[in-house]
C-alpha cells in the first residue's frame, strides 16, 4: 500500500530528529576534521566534523540545509556513531548502505536510530539524500588518517 | 482534437495510471517517433553522405529531410540548422565560436537570472576568459524579464544578448522580439534559447530576427541526444567550426585545411543520424496536433491548474502569471523533495529542484521549487492527481508539525 510506503518512509524518529537535530552546528575549534559534501542535482549541502582520538569518534557535528531525509539522516549518524571505533562506524557505514538500497544486510548489527531508514530502499530516488550524511562520514574516517 | 485518442499515440501514457507533468523536463514519445528510430536502425543501420549504395543514399536523405522539417517549421533556410546533441550543445557552440572569437576586454554581454544553466553559463565562462561584463537584467516584482528594464542594461558595450524566449522555471514568455529590435540597433547579437518555445508554440526566426535560437529534441516529442542551432547563414559563414574531424572538411592538407560550408562545417564525425531522424518524425506529429491546439489545451489546463492550486490553504505559487503551461510552488514547511516523495507515490510526475536555474532560486530566496509542466497529452485528470497528491503530502506532514 502506498500509504504505508510513505509512513515507513517518515517515521516518526525521522521526523524528531529533523524538527529537532542532535549535534548540529559546527565547532570551531581544533582537533576536527571537516568534509563538505553537496548533491547538485536537488541541492542538498551538508558539513560534517568529526573528532578521532586513539581510533575512537568522540565528537560529531554536522550543518547544512536540504530536505528531513538528508537532515534527519545527518543527526541520527552523529547520534549513532559517537563513542564507536572508526573500524565499528565503518562497518555500520557498510551496512546502512546496503539497508537503504534495498539489499541484503545485517539486521542485527547495533546501528541506532539508523534502522529507521529501512524504509528508504522503497524510494530508491531519495537514497541519496539518505546517505549523504554517512557518505561524509566515510570520506572523514578515511580522510583523517592521511592528515 | 480528442485527447484521449492522442494518448493512444504514447505507449507510456497508454500503459500506465501515470499523470505526467514534468514536460518541461523532458516530453514523451509517440509511437511514430520510436517507429522512425526503428525504421533507420532495422532497415538501414548504415552512415550518411560517405556511402555511394542505396541503404546509406536512403539515409542521407532521411537524415537531411529532418534538417528540410526543421528549416520549415522554422521559417529558415535550409542550410541554416545545424544539428547538435541539443539545445545546450547549440548554445555552448556559439559562446565557444563566435564569443571567444569577437568578444574583447570591458565589453557587455547581457543575460538574465531567468535563464537555464545551458544559456548563461557558456556567456559567464566566455565573459571570464576575455574580462568581459556579463551583466543581468533586473527582473521585475514578478521576475519577469520587461522591456523597460532590459533598455537600462542596454548600452553601446552591449555585444551580446542571450536570454530564454520561454522560462523553464516560471513559464513566463520573454518579450523577446523587441528585446531583438532594440538590441540590434546597438549592433548587438541575440541568442535565443527556445528550449520551452518551441514544443508549446509557432516560431518563426525571420519574425523574430533573432541571430540564433536553439532548441532540443527530447522537449518537443522526439528522441535524447538531438537539438538544432539555428543562425542566420551570413553569421555561421563567418563562424569557425569548434570540432573537427571527418566529413566537415572541405580539402585536407599537412599543415592547413578549409571546411564545408555551413552547416556541415559545425557537424563533425558521424551525426545523430537516428535522433535527427526521430526529430523529424516528431516535427510531423506536432504539425498534425497543430500549435493551434497546443496553445488553447496548454492553456485551459494551466488555468484549472491555478485555480485548483490557489484553493488550498498553504502553498506558494511563485509565479500565478505563467504564460505557459509550467507552475513553480511549494508546500508551505514542507522540503520539495519530501513532497515529491509523495507525489510519486501518488504516481504523478512532477519535478522538485532548481531547475538548472539556481540564480532565479536565490532570486526567489528559495533552495528548490516543485514545478508542474504541462504538455497536449494532458488532462483535467492529471491534474485532479496532481491536486490530490498536494493535499495529501500537506495532510501527511501536517502530523509531524
Amino acid at each position: 500500500m502506498s500509504s504505508s510506503n510513505l509512513e515507513n518512509l517518515y517515521r516518526q524518529v525521522i521526523m524528531d530528529h529533523y524538527k529537532n537535530p542532535r549535534n548540529k552546528g559546527l565547532k570551531n575549534e581544533d582537533g576536527f576534521y571537516k568534509v563538505h559534501l553537496k548533491n547538485p542535482t536537488c541541492g542538498d549541502d551538508l558539513t560534517i566534523q568529526i573528532k578521532v582520538e586513539d581510533n575512537k569518534i568522540t565528537e560529531v557535528y554536522h550543518d547544512g540545509t536540504g530536505c528531513s531525509i538528508s537532515m534527519s539522516a545527518a543527526s541520527v549518524m552523529s547520534e549513532t556513531i559517537i563513542g564507536l571505533s572508526v573500524e565499528e562506524a565503518k562497518r555500520i557505514i557498510d551496512n546502512y548502505v546496503h539497508m537503504v538500497k534495498g539489499e541484503d544486510f545485517d539486521s542485527d548489527m547495533f546501528m541506532g536510530d539508523a534502522i529507521v531508514y529501512h524504509g528508504v530502499s522503497q524510494f530508491p530516488a531519495r537514497f541519496k539524500c539518505a546517505t549523504i550524511a554517512w557518505k561524509a562520514l566515510d570520506k572523514a574516517l578515511t580522510d583523517y588518517k592521511k592528515e | 482534437m480528442d485527447v484521449n485518442k492522442i494518448r493512444q499515440d504514447f505507449y507510456v501514457l497508454a500503459n500506465n495510471k501515470l499523470a505526467y507533468l514534468d514536460n518541461a523536463a523532458s516530453t514523451l514519445k509517440p509511437n511514430s517517433v520510436i517507429e522512425a528510430l526503428n525504421h533507420y536502425y532495422r532497415d538501414l543501420g548504415v552512415n550518411i553522405h560517405r556511402g555511394v549504395y542505396r541503404l546509406s543514399y536512403e539515409a542521407t536523405e532521411l537524415y537531411e529531410n529532418a534538417r528540410q522539417k526543421v528549416a520549415s517549421l522554422l521559417n529558415c533556410d535550409f542550410e541554416e540548422v545545424i544539428f547538435t546533441r541539443g539545445a545546450s550543445s547549440a548554445l555552448n557552440l556559439v559562446a565557444s565560436s563566435l564569443g571567444l572569437k569577437e568578444i574583447k576586454e570591458n565589453d557587455e554581454i547581457i543575460t538574465s537570472e531567468l535563464e537555464h544553466h545551458s544559456s548563461m553559463l557558456p556567456w559567464q565562462n566566455v565573459a571570464r576568459i576575455k574580462k568581459a561584463k556579463l551583466i543581468y537584467i533586473p527582473l521585475n516584482v514578478e521576475k519577469k524579464i520587461t522591456i523597460e528594464n532590459f533598455k537600462k542594461v542596454l548600452s553601446d558595450k552591449t555585444k551580446i544578448v542571450a536570454l530564454n524566449y520561454v522560462s523553464n522555471a516560471m513559464g513566463y514568455v520573454t518579450p523577446i522580439k523587441e528585446i531583438i529590435k532594440l538590441a540590434h540597433e546597438k549592433g548587438a547579437k541575440v541568442i535565443v534559447d527556445a528550449a520551452q518555445a518551441v514544443p508549446h508554440m509557432e516560431v518563426d526566426v525571420k519574425d523574430l530576427g533573432c541571430d540564433f535560437l536553439a532548441f532540443s529534441g527530447h522537449k518537443m516529442c522526439g528522441p535524447t541526444g538531438i537539438g538544432v542551432l539555428y543562425g542566420k547563414y551570413d553569421l555561421l559563414q563567418e563562424m569557425d567550426p569548434i570540432e573537427f574531424g571527418g566529413d566537415m572538411i572541405d580539402y585536407v592538407e599537412l599543415q592547413k585545411s578549409t571546411y564545408k560550408d555551413a552547416p556541415y562545417k559545425f557537424e563533425t564525425g558521424t551525426p545523430l543520424i537516428a535522433s535527427a531522424i526521430g526529430l523529424g518524425a516528431a516535427i510531423d506529429y506536432i504539425r498534425s496536433i497543430g500549435y493551434d491546439f497546443i496553445v488553447k489545451h496548454e492553456f485551459k489546463l494551466r488555468e484549472y491548474m491555478l485555480s485548483k492550486m490557489k484553493e488550498i490553504p498553504g502553498i506558494t505559487i511563485y509565479n500565478p502569471t505563467t504564460e505557459t503551461g509550467i507552475v513553480s510552488f511549494n508546500i508551505d514547511g514542507v522540503h520539495p523533495h519530501d513532497a515529491a516523495s509523495v507525489f510519486d507515490e501518488e504516481n504523478v510526475a512532477i519535478r522538485a529542484g532548481h531547475h538548472c536555474a539556481q540564480p532565479l532560486m536565490h532570486n526567489l530566496n528559495q533552495v528548490a521549487t516543485i514545478r508542474a509542466s504541462i504538455y497536449f497529452y494532458n488532462t483535467k485528470e492529471d491534474i485532479d492527481k496532481l491536486i490530490k497528491a498536494i493535499k495529501k503530502s500537506i495532510d501527511f506532514f501536517k502530523q509531524f508539525i
